[in-house]
């Protein structure tokens, strides 16, 4: 391989091309190909040397990135003129063009105008340099703080959890067979375990030391406790702190224990509290989960299944604990799942179990359906689809039948509309068209007509983000409940129905009328509506329905973050002005981003035709004004 | 201070003046190589450096003329006033410089060493005119506009037929690949050397593509260790590029030089002269130099160890030289007992403690160590008294060191640079762990205090006007209180800043930087003091000496520099490597300084008299990092293949290779009683290592101290104590407190 690489380091030289096209650059027009050949060859190598000293001055910046200014300290010391003020924003600055059968790079450099420049906000400064200290080692042993990265990687404790005969002390590193305090008196060293000796795993000690003990106690406390801030607090901790790998033993245990007693006392806020723990665990990206999960997993199933959850099951909302606990059951099956474990089969077979069962309650009939819907749109359509017409069938009798009790009646009414929700989506995929009510009727009985309306408004959503389909399931793949109590406030939807438009994240707030939709759980929501502010071309003025309107289907008006945030859905609006008659139409590309991160909150875009810079600039700042109303937080961009 | 040195100084010039030229001369062996002045252009044998085999006057005043363009061109104006003073004498004065060296007394050993290097090349030369026709013409290649590298370069114009260079070389190649196993290792160490003399000459003559051919054919046979030197001399395919490579013109200059047992030498000597292959065996007298030795052929194994610099391996001779490698006696201090027992009370362990105490002592008072240098061998700045009180809390803590061990390991605080942007460059500490400052790219010298005491400036002439000479805490009262601040900004360089040293007596800072200066610094009132111009180019490196007033520099034109803070200019210029000089280390004892280079060797250098006494190579890639051990004996190496190497400085061997970081090594320290070397490194991890039983496993083995011959066991794994990775934040400095905590410094790159 190396022989390979050296191979090309030596052919490697510029083209007689990009000769040709500095020399035009300079004035020098037809330039002969063997001065071209020359010189290519001359600059090449010119730049091969000081790419070589450049590296020195990297080496010697100890840094692993080659810098612009380690290229003028270069050219400094062969007595060249450095580059001055070349710096760039992208990683690649150049552009590239062809035209009359060339290819070209350039470096674009655009006119500035100094008046932005001034104008602009200054940037922050940045902080000034710090010193901090902290113990990378006491007499040996490191100690497990944020500034330590993590004593046990997350991939060495997945190895040592699926082979745990091949045990690696944390804190050193894969291959090595060094000898810690403890090995080191010991007479079998590194070169006794290569000889195949029988070594015995070592039973590990789970001693706490008192800072844990005392942190330990502190999140347990703050988890459960009352005051929300404070379990904010803790959650964050817990899903971000390196040092947890050696207490996670008893968040597990704390955690099967705490759902088993506030199951018996229906103490529904609880749960909700310990459930939310579970999450924060797996969100945790040093820690591997896989030892634990014969506490954690009957612990999330209880949380979707049981009976009653709370005290007053006709008022509470313990369906959205159902659905989060869904949620990260089916995360634990997509991350833990192995053809050893078979997680997720069995959890399969646990849910289609008790949701066949004739005497199952609504209750436990919902987090079946809920359980299994989680776990994607294959186990729906192999599991869910067949059952519909039966589940349709019993939820009519309750619905239409004789008063039973409200009870019932409302877990159908949840059961149904659970349904509804997750089968549309993969009724729409596999479904050819068109949708015809009678046809769903045969076919899935009472609830067809429903699910009709559902799969129709499915389709529409899907034309028309036809492009973005793809990119939506992806995101829909790596499912992340959050329980962040997302912002609304989008005031053209605040409807009955806003909670899909404005997709409160699977929001446990126990009053929320419905959980956030499981289609799309990604928390990071940013929107972009596309905001028209002109009686302009029809094309853009559904989007504006769409947008405003509160009777659109939910699906319809979100845009998936991941995608958006590529592709900000901007439309070209060319519409005049009331002061602007008989001027060339103003265009303005606005888009509205509804936030969740700071990085994206609102980009408003104004590019004024050259022509028309003179016309108005109050009216375009009205107009700005005007769109950006609607907008719940608005920021300049930048 | 400056008081005491004065006159020994001015003597010290003196010879710096005598020094300069003669370490091109004859002085030492290894040093001629730096220049092209040593060879006298075309003839092979001269390069030998031996007065007796240089030509007649008109020649050498041609070389004078090429050597004075050579250092005008690279700025050495100082050398150039020197050479100009010395060949502005008459014609017969050139030689001069031969005899310059041999006067002061300790070279004698290094003369010893050169007369026998001066045989062999002699003996060599000899083969030469036998078995070979060599023409070249020196005369024709002055008269070109550029005499310096054309001299350097004429002997590659001898012409053999291009097109038979492959098959020479894969001739020699199915030979050495014939031969028996145990000469085959030895034999292969000529690939490398041969490879690249014959592709230059195809480039020198220029025959591109053949050269070209010839590249891509075997290029790929050689060490992967050579691969960066490949990688310079593949993009090198003109004869115009060859002026100004410096790469190249070391290659010409300094003759590469391998170890091979007489018995592989006479094989290889057969084979060419039956084949009648000369041009390769031109190539052989001409470019390399063999080192022959008597007795077993070394093991693949055995080169691998040694092999790897970008001129071969250091001559066997360049390494005989005694040093005085021991610690000089610590002057006596009267230590307030009194003081010391009742600490020792007010700690736990009261026997416990006073034994450490007692070795200590015992051995101060020892007599002196037989393999230290004279005390006064250099002169040393007199102890005041705030030194004493130094000294004495030195000792004080040092009762209260921890015994490391393997069972004992040191607790390592990390000192994390926040917000360093990727542009901390140096850091250093003070010996008393008081201070701490930070190099960045963007020319600025910080400084930390880490103690609750925060750093005061003087206050201003007006003000100490004002204050009461008389009074006991007068040195309080100078201090200007308004001025507290944990952290201190030294603005003043004009370019990133690679190298800082406190003064042993925390007074002082050195920083050396990309500008080309060193600056002293002055930590009463934090302003510059002094800006130390010699090296044009960027100085990597800089170092204060333990007992203070020296100082050494090295940079990218590849001399150390040994200064005083009171003069100007240098004492002495430490010349040699091949390459840029990228760290600099004094001896503990102050009389001999290390520098590691980008060469790829070590070189260990006589403060005295300027000579190069040790050459180690082994490593693979630049040297970032040297450590003495506290007790003199050896040496610790780091470069940027990951690798420490130890040393033994007494018998100039290497003893030891540590295997384990996984990228460049920028920082080595042993503990205070060298228990335990500790290793910092770009792969964000402190590595600690057993150094007591690296070096006690090599005192058992038997020495091969003849031969230079070393049998490296790979213990690495056994010697590594613990492994301790940072966040993302690479280790470039580590530092032992006196008590032997260990702390650590690097930026945190997020």
């Amino acid at each position: 391989m190396a022989e390979e690489r050296r191979q090309k380091q030596c052919s490697v030289s510029l083209p007689t091309e990009s000769m040709k096209a500095m020399a035009e650059s300079m004035g020098v027009g037809q330039l002969q190909e063997e001065s071209c050949a020359a010189l290519s060859e001359e600059v090449s190598y010119r730049i091969k040397e000081i790419a070589q000293d450049a590296l020195k001055f990297m080496h010697h910046g100890k840094r692993r990135k080659l810098t612009t200014s380690d290229i003028d300290n270069a050219l400094k010391l062969k007595n060249v003129e450095p580059l001055y003020g070349f710096q760039s924003q992208e990683f690649i600055p150049f552009r590239f063009a062809s035209g009359g059968g060339r290819e070209l790079h350039f470096y674009e450099e655009k006119e500035v105008d100094l008046s932005d420049i001034i104008n602009t906000p200054l940037p922050r400064v940045p902080l000034d340099v710090s010193l901090k200290a902290h113990w990378l080692s006491i007499e040996g042993v490191q100690p497990s703080i944020p500034e330590n990265p993590p004593p046990a990687p997350k991939e060495q404790q997945k190895v040592e959890s699926t082979e745990p005969l091949k045990v690696i002390k944390p804190g050193q590193e894969e291959d090595g067979t060094m000898q810690g305090k403890s090995q080191g008196a010991t007479p079998a060293d590194g070169k006794g375990k290569d000889k195949g000796l029988i070594r015995l795993k070592p039973r590990s000690t789970h001693e706490l030391s008192v800072e844990q003990q005392l942190y330990y106690k502190e999140i347990t406390e703050a988890c459960v406790g009352s005051c929300e801030a404070k379990r904010a607090e803790a959650l964050q901790s817990i899903a971000t702190d390196p040092g947890l790998y050696q207490m996670l033993p008893r968040f597990s245990t704390f955690i099967s224990e705490g759902v088993r007693v506030n199951v018996v006392q229906n103490n529904l806020a609880l749960l909700i509290y310990l459930m939310r723990m579970v999450k924060a665990l797996m969100d945790n990206p040093t820690l591997y989960l896989e030892k634990y999960l014969h506490e954690l997993i009957p612990a999330v199933v209880t949380c979707i299944v049981s009976k009653q959850l709370c005290l007053r099951p006709d008022v509470d909302n313990h369906w959205a604990l159902r659905d989060f606990a869904a949620r990260l059951m089916a995360q634990s099956c997509k991350t833990f799942s192995t053809t050893t474990n078979n997680i997720q089969s069995r959890i399969t077979k646990t849910f289609t179990k008790s949701w066949l069962d004739e005497k199952t309650q609504w209750t436990t009939r919902y987090g079946c359906i809920a359980g299994l819907s989680e776990l994607g749109p294959d186990v729906i359509k192999t599991l869910i689809l067949p059952r519909l017409t039966i589940e349709g069938a019993r939820i009519k009798a309750v619905m239409e039948g004789p008063v039973v009790s409200n009870i019932d009646k409302i877990g159908a009414d949840h059961v149904q509309s659970l349904l509804l929700k997750h089968c549309a989506s993969v009724i729409a995929k596999i479904r050819p068209q068109p949708d015809n009510v009678e046809q769903y009727r045969t076919d899935y009985g009472y609830l067809g007509p429903m699910l009709c309306s559902h799969v129709m408004k499915a389709r529409t959503q899907a034309a028309l983000q036809a492009q973005q389909v793809n990119r939506t399931t992806l995101t829909i793949t790596q499912p992340r409940p959050t329980l962040t109590v997302s912002q609304s406030g989008l005031s053209g939807s605040a409807g009955p129905r806003t909670p899909s438009i404005i997709k409160v994240p699977s929001s446990l707030t126990l009053m929320s009328p419905r959980p956030g939709t499981p289609s799309q759980p990604s928390p990071p929501a940013t929107k972009y509506i596309v905001m028209a502010t002109s009686a302009g071309a029809a094309s853009t003025q559904q989007v504006i329905t769409l947008s405003s309107s509160q009777s659109a289907s939910p699906v319809t008006s979100t845009v998936p973050s991941a995608t958006s945030t590529f592709q900000p859905l901007v439309k070209l609006e060319s519409g005049s002005g009331p002061g602007l008659t008989g001027s060339r139409p103003m265009q303005k590309y606005i888009v509205v981003s509804l936030p969740s991160s700071a990085s994206s909150s609102l980009e408003t875009k104004s590019s004024v035709l050259p022509t028309s810079i003179s016309s108005n600039p109050l009216e375009a700042a009205m107009k700005l004004d005007r769109s950006e109303s609607p907008g719940a937080s608005t920021q300049s961009p930048h | 201070m400056a008081a005491v040195q004065g006159g020994l100084v001015d003597a010290v010039e003196e010879k710096d003046i005598k020094t300069e030229p003669s370490n091109d001369g004859c002085g030492n062996n290894n040093a001629n190589d730096a220049r092209p002045l040593s060879t006298s252009p075309g003839s092979g044998a001269s390069a030998g450096s031996n007065a007796s085999a240089a030509a007649g006057p008109p020649e050498d005043q041609q070389t004078l003329l090429a050597v004075l363009q050579f250092l005008k061109k690279n700025k050495l104006t100082e050398s150039v006033d020197i050479l100009r003073r010395e060949a502005g004498l008459p014609e017969d004065s050139p030689d001069l410089k031969a005899g310059g060296d041999p006067g002061s007394g300790s070279a004698g050993a290094a003369g010893d060493g050169n007369a026998g290097g001066g045989d062999a090349s002699s003996l060599l030369s000899r083969v030469t005119t036998a078995s070979s026709a060599v023409a070249p013409a020196p005369t024709k290649a002055v008269a070109e506009d550029q005499p310096d590298v054309n001299v350097v370069l004429s002997a590659y114009s001898q012409q053999g037929d291009p097109k038979l260079y492959p098959v020479y070389y894969s001739g020699l190649k199915r030979f050495i690949e014939s031969v028996l196993d145990c000469h085959r290792a030895e034999l292969s160490q000529v690939f490398y050397p041969l490879f690249v003399h014959m592709y230059l000459e195809l480039v020198y003559n220029n025959h591109e593509s053949e050269a070209k051919a010839f590249f891509d054919k075997f290029s790929g046979d050689q060490e992967c260790y050579y691969e960066d030197d490949l990688r310079v001399l593949s993009s090198l395919s003109k004869r115009e590029h060859m002026r100004g490579n410096e790469t190249l013109l070391d290659f010409r200059t300094s003759k590469f030089v391998l170890r091979i047992s007489r018995d592989s030498y006479q094989l290889l000597k057969r084979h060419l002269q039956e084949r009648q292959n000369n041009q390769i065996w031109n190539i052989i007298q001409e470019h390399l130099y063999i080192d022959i030795f008597d007795g077993m052929p070394r093991s693949k194994s055995q080169i691998d160890a040694m092999s790897g610099s970008l001129a071969g391996e250091g001559k066997r001779e360049a390494n005989k030289a005694k040093v005085y490698y021991g610690l000089l006696k610590e002057p006596e201090i009267e230590l307030p007992l009194d003081d010391e027992d009742e600490e020792a009370e007010n700690e736990e362990g009261k026997p416990k403690k006073k034994k450490p105490k007692k070795d200590n002592m015992g051995s101060k008072s020892k007599k002196q160590d037989p393999n230290a240098p004279a005390q006064t061998r250099i002169p040393l700045p007199e102890l005041k008294d705030s030194d004493k009180l130094d000294k004495i809390m030195y000792m004080k803590e040092a009762t209260k060191r921890i015994r490391l061990g393997p069972d004992n390991l040191p607790s390592i605080c990390f000192y994390s640079f926040l917000n360093a942007y990727q542009g901390l460059t140096a850091v250093d500490f003070t010996d008393d762990s008081s201070l701490i400052a930070g190099g960045f790219a963007d020319s600025t010298v910080r400084v930390w205090s880490v103690t609750p005491k925060k750093l005061r400036k003087v206050k201003s002439a007006a003000d100490l006007n004002l204050i009461d000479k008389e009074s006991d805490d007068v040195l309080e009262r100078i201090m200007d209180e308004k001025t507290a601040s944990e952290s201190k900004i030294l603005y003043g360089h004009g370019g990133p800043v690679y190298g800082i040293s406190f003064s042993p007596d925390r007074n002082y800072l050195l920083s050396s930087s990309e500008d080309g200066t060193v600056r002293l610094w002055s930590l009463q009132t934090f302003t510059c003091l002094v800006g130390y111009k010699g090296h044009n180019y960027p100085v990597w490196d800089t170092q204060f000496s333990p007992h203070g007033y020296y100082f050494v520099s090295g940079g990218h034109d590849r001399v150390a520099r040994l200064w005083a803070t009171d003069h100007y200019q240098p004492l002495r210029i430490f010349s040699g490597h091949l390459a840029d000089v990228t760290c600099t280390r004094f001896h503990p004892n102050s009389n001999y300084l290390a520098t590691g280079s980008s060469d790829r060797t070590i070189r260990l250098w006589d403060v005295l008299n300027g000579n190069c006494v040790r050459i180690f190579t082994g490593h693979k890639g630049p040297i970032h990092a040297l450590a003495f051990s506290p007790n003199g004996k050896f040496l610790a190496s780091g470069a940027t293949d990951g690798r420490v190497l130890l040393w033994d400085i007494g018998h100039g061997l290497m003893i030891g290779e540590l295997k384990g970081h996984t990228d460049s090594i920028y920082s080595l320290r042993f503990s205070r009683d060298g228990e335990i070397l500790a290793s910092g490194s770009m792969d964000n991890t402190v590595r600690l290592w057993n150094a007591t039983k690296a070096f006690d496993d090599l005192e058992t083995d038997d020495f091969t101290a003849a031969t230079g011959h070393v049998h490296l066991q790979d213990n690495s794994q056994e010697l590594l104590l613990g492994t301790y990775l940072s966040k993302s934040t690479p280790v470039i400095h580590l530092h032992f407190t006196r008590r032997n905590l260990l702390l650590a410094a690097g930026a945190y790159n997020p």
